[in-house]
C-alpha cells in the first residue's frame, strides 16, 4: 500500500523525522484557517500540495505557494477536485514554506536483483531521480541482519556527496527513516527532497512510504488505508478476500493463479483486437481452490461491474482437479439462484487440466442458462470477446 | 543413474509444518506421487507420528533431528507466514542442502532476512521460494504443491515464477516431458532466481531445452537474458505474463506490479529475444515453440 504524502510526513513525526509544521485540508475553507494557524505562528508563506499517489504534482500545477490565508484558501479551491495523471485530489496539505537551501535526495528500498535493502543517497534532489546522473547517486546495499546505526548512516550521506554542514542532520535522520522502514515492514522510504535550511536544519520536505501488505498481522495499517478513493469494487471484493482489480474493458475474467490470470489477460486482449478491441474488465485470481462459494463471490463480483458484457471462466485444474471446479461453477449458480442474482451475460468456460473431461461433462449435463466451454485457452478468449462485442 | 536438477529419487524430504491442514494435504500427496517424504518437523508435536493411507510418518522437534534420524536433505515448508522466518532460519543453521518455502503471504523483510542469514551461514542451503508451489522432477521426486500427475518424465527443463502456469506448460508438453521443474515464486525477493535455475539446467546432462516462464515487475527476466546470452548454449523459449497490466496496479504476486518505464513484459520480450530466446506470445504458442524444437534436436 501506498501513503499519501501527509500520512508519510505522519509517520515521519512519529520517529522524529523533521518535516515541515502542516495539516490536511478537505475543503478550500479548512485549508484558509489551517493557513491562519501557520502564519499567526510565523510562518512567511504557505504551500498548498495537492495529496495523490502520483509523481508529478509540481508540474501539474498541484502543488502552489500561498502569501496569506486567503491566497491559500483560493488555491486549495483550484487544486481540489483537479485532475493529476487520472487522480482526483480529495485533500490538499497545507504547510509552513520552508526556507530552502539546499536539496538532496535519499531513500530506503528492496533491491530484487541482490536480494537485500539498499540505501539510495544523492547531494542532487528535488528532482525526478531517474534524472540524476547515476555517478552522482550512491546506491549503498543495506544488510538485513546488520541494519543501520548512526555511524552508517553518516557514512551513507558522505558517499551521496551531502556537504559537511548536512551531515550531522542527514546522519539523524537517515538512522530515524531506518527506523521507519523496518518498524513499519516498509517497501519503500523516500525523501525527494531532503533539504537543508537555510538555518542549518536537515527536513524531510516530501515523503513517499510504501507498505507490505504482506506485514498486515503484525501492523496497523488498516488505518492507513485509502477508502475513500478506492475503487469501489475493489473494495467489495477485498471483503469478500478476493484477489480482484478493475480494469476498463468489457471481458468479465477470473482464473486461478496470478500468473495464469495475467496471461489470460493478455490473451483476451490479443483476441479482442478482431472484435472491436475489447479489452478484459478485471483481474480475478481465485486461487488454489474453486469452492462454490468463492466461485459464486467471483462472479457477483464480476457481473456487478456494468460495462462487464461477457465473462471467461480460465481454470487450469492441477491441485484443485477440473471436476471440483465444474462442480464448485454448478453450485455458484445455485447459490445465486438461492440470493435472488440471476447470470444475466454470457460465460465461457475453459476447464484444462486433471479430469478436464469429467470437468466438461459435468457443466454439460448440467446445462447452465448462457454457459458455453470452449478446450483451449486461445480459443475461448476469441469466443468471449467475441460475444462481448455482440452485447456492447 | 538420472540427473535432474536439485530433486532427485534418492532426496529425503522433511515437511515444517507437516500437521498442519496445507501440510497433512500436501504431505500426502507428495507420498502418493512416490516422493520419499521421511517425517515432519513441528516442536509442539515432537514425539508423535501423522498416518498418511498406510505410511506413518514421525514428527520431530527441529529440523536438525529430523535430519540426524532419517537422512532427510530436502525440507518443505508449509509453517504460516508469521512463523516461516524462524523456520527457514532453523533449516539455515540445520545445513539442510535444500529448503523448498511454499508459505505465501510472507513479509518482504522476513524473505530478505532468511536469505542473508543463508547467506550468512556461507550459502550451505538452498532456498526455493517463498510463495512458490516448490521443485518436481516427474517420475523422481516432487517437494511442494506441484500436481505430479499431469506430466511424465524426459527432458525439458522448466523454470517459473508462476504455479499455474508452470502446471499448465508441463500438461500441454507433457507428451514430451520434463526433467525438473522449478516454480520460483512471484515475489519482490526471491532464494533461487531463473538464472539459478539455467546455470542448473545448461549443466544437467538430461535437460536438452529450457522453458522460462516470466512476469512484469523487477528485472529478473531481463538480467536472465544477459545470462543466456553468456552462459546457455541449450534452447531457451520463453513466456512472459502481463503485457496489458496497467502501471501501479499489483497483480496478484507481490512482485508483479510495473513501476513506471520498469518491469514491462514488452521490455523483458525484447531483452529475451535479442538474445536468441523464442518467446511465445500466449502459453500455447510457447508449448508450440518447444515442440518444434524438441522435434529438431
Amino acid at each position: 500500500m501506498d501513503l499519501f504524502e501527509h500520512q508519510a510526513k505522519e509517520l515521519f513525526a512519529e520517529y522524529g523525522v523533521p518535516v515541515p509544521t502542516g495539516k490536511v485540508a478537505h475543503t478550500p475553507q479548512e485549508a484558509r484557517a489551517i493557513a491562519e494557524e501557520l502564519f499567526s505562528a510565523g510562518s512567511k508563506k504557505v504551500v498548498v500540495k495537492a495529496q495523490v499517489k502520483t509523481g508529478g504534482r509540481g508540474k501539474a500545477g498541484g502543488v502552489k505557494l500561498a502569501d496569506d490565508a486567503a491566497e491559500a484558501e483560493t488555491l486549495a479551491g483550484q487544486i481540489l477536485g483537479m485532475d493529476i495523471k487520472g487522480h482526483t485530489v480529495h485533500k490538499v496539505l497545507i504547510e509552513e514554506g520552508s526556507a530552502i537551501a539546499q536539496e538532496y535526495y535519499f531513500s530506503f528500498l528492496l533491491d530484487r536483483a541482490n536480494r537485500t535493502f539498499l540505501s539510495i543517497c544523492s547531494v542532487e534532489g528535488g528532482v525526478e531521480i531517474e534524472e540524476v546522473p547515476h555517478d552522482r547517486l550512491a546506491l549503498v546495499p543495506v544488510s538485513p541482519l546488520n541494519g543501520i546505526d548512526r555511524a552508517t548512516a553518516r557514512s551513507i550521506a558522505e558517499q551521496g556527496r551531502l556537504p559537511q554542514e548536512a551531515l550531522d542532520g542527514a546522519a539523524e535522520l537517515i538512522e530515524r527513516l531506518w527506523a521507519v522502514f523496518i518498524d513499519e515492514d516498509a517497501t519503500l522510504v523516500e525523501v525527494n527532497p531532503l533539504i537543508l535550511t537555510a538555518d542549518g536544519e536537515v527536513k524531510a520536505l516530501d515523503g513517499k512510504v510504501s507498505l507490505d501488505d504482506n506485514a498486515s498481522f503484525r501492523q496497523e495499517h488498516d488505518k492507513l488505508e485509502d477508502k475513500a478513493s478506492a475503487d469501489p469494487l475493489e473494495a467489495a471484493a477485498k471483503a469478500k478476500d478476493l484477489n480482484y482489480v478493475k480494469l476498463d474493458g468489457s471481458v468479465g475474467i477470473i482464473g486461478n493463479g496470478a500468473g495464469l490470470v495475467m496471461s489470460t489477460l493478455d490473451v483476451v486482449s490479443y483476441a479482442g483486437e478482431e472484435f472491436d478491441g475489447q479489452k478484459p474488465a478485471n483481474f480475478l485470481d481465485i486461487g488454489g481452490g474453486a469452492s462454490a462459494e468463492v466461485m459464486a463471490n467471483s462472479l457477483e463480483i464480476v457481473l456487478s461491474d456494468g460495462d462487464v458484457k461477457s465473462v471467461f471462466v480460465n481454470v487450469f485444474g492441477g491441485i484443485t482437479a477440473c471436476d471440483a471446479v465444474a462442480n464448485g461453477i454448478v453450485a455458484a449458480y445455485k447459490l445465486l439462484g438461492e440470493r435472488g442474482e440471476t447470470v444475466n451475460r454470457p460465460l465461457v468456460v475453459r476447464l484444462d487440466g486433471n479430469n478436464a473431461e469429467l470437468g466438461r461433462q459435468i457443466l454439460t449435463d448440467a446445462a447452465l442458462p448462457g454457459v458455453e466451454q470452449v478446450d483451449t485457452m486461445d480459443d475461448a478468449a476469441k469466443r468471449a470477446a467475441e460475444l462481448a462485442a455482440a452485447g456492447a | 543413474m538420472s540427473m535432474a536438477i536439485w530433486l532427485t529419487e534418492n532426496s529425503k524430504i522433511i515437511v515444517q509444518g507437516m500437521t498442519g491442514s496445507e501440510g497433512m494435504k500436501h504431505s500426502r500427496r507428495m507420498l502418493a506421487s512416490g516422493a520419499q517424504v521421511v517425517g515432519g518437523v513441528n516442536a509442539r508435536k515432537a514425539g508423535t507420528e501423522v498416518d498418511f493411507d498406510g505410511t506413518t510418518l514421525p514428527v520431530f522437534g527441529t529440523v536438525k533431528e529430523a535430519m540426524e534420524k532419517t537422512g532427510a536433505d530436502v525440507s518443505v515448508v508449509f509453517v504460516p507466514p508469521k512463523f516461516t522466518k524462524d523456520a527457514v532460519v532453523e533449516a539455515v543453521d540445520a545445513e539442510i542442502p535444500l529448503c523448498v518455502v511454499i508459505t505465501e503471504g510472507i513479509p518482504v523483510h522476513d524473505t530478505a532476512y532468511f536469505w542473508a542469514y543463508a547467506v550468512d551461514k556461507g550459502g550451505k542451503t538452498r532456498i526455493i521460494g517463498p510463495n512458490c508451489p516448490g521443485i518436481a522432477s516427474p517420475g523422481k521426486s516432487n517437494a511442494g504443491i506441484i500436481p505430479a500427475d499431469i506430466t511424465t518424465p524426459g527432458r525439458i527443463g522448466l523454470v517459473s515464477k508462476s504455479g499455474t502456469l508452470t502446471y499448465q506448460m508441463m500438461y500441454e508438453l507433457r507428451d514430451i516431458g520434463f526433467s525438473t521443474c522449478v516454480g520460483i515464486g512471484g515475489d519482490p525477493i526471491i532464494g533461487t532466481t531463473h538464472i539459478d535455475a539455467l546455470k542448473a539446467f545448461q549443466e544437467d546432462p538430461e535437460t536438452d531445452a529450457i522453458v522460462m516462464i516470466g512476469e512484469i515487475g523487477g528485472d529478473a527476466e531481463e538480467r536472465a537474458a544477459a545470462y543466456i546470452a553468456d552462459n546457455v548454449t541449450k534452447p531457451v523459449v520463453g513466456y512472459v505474463a502481463g503485457f496489458t497490466a496497467p502501471e501501479g496496479k499489483t497483480m496478484g504476486h507481490a512482485g508483479a506490479i510495473v513501476s513506471g518505464s520498469a518491469g514491462t513484459a514488452q521490455a523483458k520480450k525484447e531483452a529475451l529475444e535479442k538474445v536468441g530466446v523464442r518467446v511465445g506470445k500466449t502459453p500455447s504458442e510457447t508449448a508450440v515453440l518447444m515442440r518444434e524444437i524438441m522435434k529438431n534436436l
